[in-house]
């Protein structure tokens, strides 16, 4: 007689009345597959943990996006943000689907250059660019988004040392009844800061005020704040146009809008929450649609919208390295990826399903990482099938920030592949090995032998 | 095992004394049979090896567990 296929025997006391209304929720359901390529063949491949970006999705996510602007407003232009994430495979989708790039430093404006993007189809925004690569942003006619007046002086006296007309943008920051606010970047609209610098720009024989720019926050799930956000900026370009007699070129509304992650202490899923693309499309179009632009005159409407973008075509598989019980009779699942590579589990309760089949009992637990380091939690409390060691499992929503803000700490960075339209898996960026960081370091002569 | 604990074919216990119930998987329901019927932790560990598919270290870990679960939900007698 054949046997029976093993499960981890599991007991759960039954309690009444402490559940919220909508009940607990539970991913029993396995991904098997992504784009139609086994979970198991890609770890098998390429290791675990690994990163997966689905080619398919990111392209279906931009086109879906332009569609909900270009069919509300005549001249939109999308702008991809590199630092959610700027693997030069990732950024070169967007450009194929005609993206420009928005970046916020000179590294990045150096990836942008090398993966080919042109210069004047560049936005360079971000507090800190050196004298230098303002310089090269000059020579290369990008458009330079000016933070501070320091920026702007500095800017100013290049130019005119140049002798060459310099294109600049406008960052403005303003009330648009969303707390916290986001002041610290750019120019404010209420105290009159913004007006001032635009007049300072606008009476410069080498600066030409090509935009006007503001970026409200992030995850922002309130579209109202990007109607009085558009109605802010247009009340400065029908200004500028009143005072100076200078259209504006575009308009550039920045990025913020929310993936459907579901955020930290929210009662609700993301998913349930967060306003559509057509939403956000609507609240600025219509804005500026009615604020009385000459047809001829309307300004070119910029989105860099990232998040929303990628989220959903990232996915990181990962594999259970124990299981242990707590003092308190929890149960303690040990992943192989932690905080390290999910930076995003600091403030989002990431969906995780299993990439197995397991029968419908579960149990609550706690989603450790593999990091020794008390703060690498993955999840605090998640209801998930049987888990034991050797299991996979598949994390949702993590193709935004997760490749650019994660740590070498402890473990070394894994591999990112992405599926391409065909189901063909291609690495696009190689996983570190030890030599990837000592190149870095090197060893005074003194300290190079040691007896114990 | 408590005597009185009563359990259903689906793996529901109830406790009679303190009124709690609980849930268990067919597995579970198997080693507490066993237990109820004076097996020894060794002897249920057997019987399990005998009947599932699985190495004899992993069903010696979740063994344990489940074990330190049951005491832990006061299901077991003090002499376990």
């Amino acid at each position: 007689m054949s046997k029976i296929i093993y499960e981890r025997p599991v007991i759960t006391k039954l309690n009444t009345g402490i559940s919220n209304k909508f009940g607990t929720r539970t991913e029993y359901t396995p991904v098997t597959d992504i784009d139609g390529v086994s979970v198991k063949s890609i770890i098998k491949e390429h290791g675990s943990p690994c990163f997966v970006i689905s080619e398919k999705q990111l392209r279906k996510n931009i086109r879906s996006a332009q569609r909900a602007f270009k069919t509300r407003y005549p001249k939109v232009q999308f702008a991809w943000s590199y630092k959610t994430n700027y693997i030069n495979a990732v950024c070169n989708v967007f450009h194929q689907e005609g993206i420009w790039a928005e970046v916020v430093s000179g590294f990045e404006y150096q990836k942008a250059i090398q993966n080919g993007v042109p210069g004047n189809k560049i936005l360079f925004n971000g507090p800190d660019k050196t004298t230098e690569e303002l310089k090269t942003a000059m020579e290369n006619n990008s458009v330079i988004h000016l933070d501070h007046f320091d920026e702007l002086f500095e800017v100013s006296a290049m130019a005119e040392e140049r002798k060459q007309k310099t294109r600049v943008a406008i960052r403005v920051n303003m009330d648009t009844g969303v707390y916290p606010m986001w002041d610290r970047f750019g120019f404010n609209y209420e105290n009159g800061q913004a007006w001032n610098c635009i007049n300072k720009v606008m009476a410069n024989e080498w600066l030409d005020l090509t935009g006007l720019h503001c970026h409200i926050g992030t995850y922002m799930l309130a579209v109202s704040a990007y109607s009085i956000a558009a109605s802010k900026l247009c009340d400065l370009a029908v200004n500028i146009k009143s005072q100076w007699n200078k259209s504006i070129e575009y308009l550039d509304m920045g990025g913020g809008f929310a993936s459907a992650n579901s955020l930290k202490g929210s009662y609700l899923q993301g998913a349930d929450i967060i306003p559509t693309i057509d939403e956000y499309a609507e609240a600025i179009t219509s804005v500026i649609l009615n604020y009385g632009f000459k047809q001829n005159e309307l300004p070119l409407l910029i989105l860099e919208t990232g998040r929303a973008m990628i989220d959903d075509a990232g996915y990181l598989l990962g594999s259970v390295l124990a299981t242990k019980r707590l003092s308190d009779g929890r149960r303690a699942t040990i992943m192989d990826f932690g905080v390290n590579i999910l930076f995003t589990a600091f403030w989002y309760n990431h969906k995780i399903s299993p990439a197995q089949e397991f029968s419908h009992h579960t149990e609550d637990m706690v989603l450790y990482g593999p990091l020794c380091m008390n703060i690498d939690v993955v999840r605090e409390s998640i209801t998930l099938p049987l888990l034991s060691k050797g299991d996979n499992v598949v994390v949702h929503r993590v193709g935004a920030y997760n490749m650019t803000q994660w740590m070498q700490f402890i473990q070394m960075r894994p591999r990112v592949v992405m599926i391409d339209e065909k189901g063909e898996v291609h690495i696009i960026r190689e996983r570190e090995t030890i030599q990837t960081l000592e190149q870095l370091e090197s060893m005074p002569k003194h300290l190079s032998s040691f007896e114990l | 095992m408590k005597k009185n604990i009563a359990l259903s074919d689906t793996g529901f216990l109830f406790n009679p004394s303190t009124g709690d119930s609980y849930s268990t998987n067919p597995i579970g329901l198997d080693i507490i049979r066993e237990l109820k019927d004076g097996s020894s932790p060794k002897e249920v560990l057997k019987f399990i090896l005998g009947k599932y598919e699985v190495e004899e270290s992993r069903i010696e870990k979740d063994l344990g567990d489940f074990i330190d679960m049951l005491k832990s939900f006061q299901l077991m007698d003090n002499n376990g």
